[in-house]
């Protein structure tokens, strides 16, 4: 299979990549990993008239920190999120997460900004940095802002993004030291994606949780972050009857595709198991 | 469109080229070079045939424009053996743990399974299970690949290779 025609761009900085994308308008696209966006150029689904290859742009590579949230460049690839011992030590969802995506291939080219930005409900990491409370830094025509990964996703392929507009960084509020934390996946196979996913992360006061929030994968058009069943059991000791009830309301708001993965509602009860199984392991890892 | 000039490394040979910037890698690799060590299997970026050593990471060349290797240092099965001709240790695991049926699958294998034991000198089954999971093969139901690379594993490390009871 191959691409249709296309120009073909390398800036070396985050301005003349965005500078590049709004002169093109919307023949162009910006290419991160290219494991969503090549596949789609070779079936012809995608036919950019330019692309704006995001590899040069230092800018964008990097983990580091700021104040006390970290800071991860959008062009940092799985790989290297999955080798760094600051995200091991300080966020290691992450890490869990990443190691669940496609194979390692796929891993060296795919990146974390290009998985949160594209909009795509299959990807993992969207969930994740909902749950995490995660911002992200973006740059257009107007300069810079900053939109919380739980207002990005509004459908399908549809973010919050405006023409012109790229992920540059993903900020995280440090977790508190000792957090419990677990992503759950279902997949039929290596390099599938989640029939349903679920992802955790706790702090324990005690015997009771002093927070949690909670992600879901691939059940419905977009990740989902399941607040009220996240409220539901911040303050709770996490008994059987109130897990079970956080996981009814987390299963109400899904709306899974019937699809190869299985019928709508075997997914949705998968998006429950999961969470029950994220739940046990971040409270285990927990420390009070 | 307008071409690009690109000039990469590959097996330790500096190569240039006039590309479309639609060219894919894997097509530059089979049809500009000749090396038709990498193969196209399923063109999806699913099955691993096509997998070749760019710039120290495993990559499926079906799934990498041949313009992003402008720069670039390629190894393919190609560029396997050593230097004095003799097979590399892994190429002599998979001859002689039978690590091939039809043999589609193993450049792609052997690639990835070069890059592996560089970042993991001694995985486990499990790590090398792991490890090798972006790489399809329909023959051997992976027993033997997986104790291919362990053998390559020993002979690169100077020990000796005891198979596992089955």
């Amino acid at each position: 299979m191959i691409p249709g025609s296309f120009e073909y761009h390398r800036p070396t900085s985050i301005a003349d990549a965005v500078g590049l994308l709004i002169q093109l308008g919307e023949d162009a696209r910006v290419l991160a990993g290219g494991h969503s966006l090549i596949p789609m150029m070779k079936l012809r689904l995608a036919t950019p008239r330019h692309l704006i290859d995001l590899g040069d742009v230092k800018d964008l590579k990097g983990v580091g920190s700021d104040g006390s949230d970290i800071v991860i460049g959008a062009m940092t690839t799985q790989h290297e999120a999955i080798a760094s011992d600051v995200l091991a030590a300080k966020v290691p969802i992450l890490k869990e997460t990443a190691l669940q995506i496609a194979d390692p291939q796929v891993r060296y080219c795919g990146t974390i900004g290009g998985n949160v930005a594209n909009g795509d409900p299959g990807n993992d990491m969207p969930a994740v940095m909902m749950c995490l409370g995660a911002i992200y830094e973006v740059r257009g025509p107007n300069g810079q802002r900053r939109i919380a990964a739980r207002d990005f996703y509004e459908g399908a392929y549809f973010t919050a993004l405006e023409p012109g507009e790229i992920v540059t960084a993903i900020r995280i509020p440090t977790p508190t030291a000792g957090h419990g934390y677990a992503y759950k996946k279902l997949k039929r196979k290596i390099g599938d994606y989640a029939t349903a996913a679920a992802a955790v992360v706790l702090t324990m006061r005690g015997d009771k949780a002093a927070s949690c929030s909670i992600g879901l994968t691939n059940v419905a058009e977009r990740p989902l972050w399941a607040e009220e069943a996240s409220n539901i059991l911040t303050g709770s000791a996490l008994d059987a009857a109130t897990v079970k009830k956080a996981i009814a309301a987390a299963e109400k708001i899904t709306s899974p595709a019937t699809d190869n993965r299985g019928p709508a509602a075997y997914r949705t009860k998968v998006a429950g198991v999961m969470l029950a199984r994220a739940l046990a392991q971040a409270r285990e890892r927990a420390k009070p | 469109m307008a071409k690009a000039q690109i000039a990469l490394s590959v097996n330790g040979k500096p190569v240039e080229g006039l590309v479309e910037p639609r060219l894919l890698l894997i097509h530059f690799l089979r049809e500009n070079l000749g090396l038709t060590g990498p193969h196209i299997g399923c063109d999806t970026s699913h099955c691993g045939a096509c997998t070749v050593d760019l710039n120290g990471k495993s990559v499926k060349s079906c799934t990498v424009f041949a313009v992003q290797a402008n720069g670039a240092d390629i190894r393919t099965i190609e560029g396997m053996a050593n230097a004095d001709g003799t097979l590399h240790a892994l190429q002599e695991g998979f001859r002689e743990m039978h690590g091939l049926q039809c043999g589609f699958c193993t450049p792609g294998m052997i690639t990835r399974a070069y890059r592996l034991l560089q970042e993991n000198p001694s995985p486990s089954e499990e790590e090398i299970r792991y490890g090798i999971s972006g790489n399809l093969c329909r023959c051997t139901g992976y027993q033997n690949i997986v104790k291919a690379i362990q053998y390559a594993a020993a002979k690169l490390a100077g020990v000796p290779f005891k198979e596992a009871a089955e």
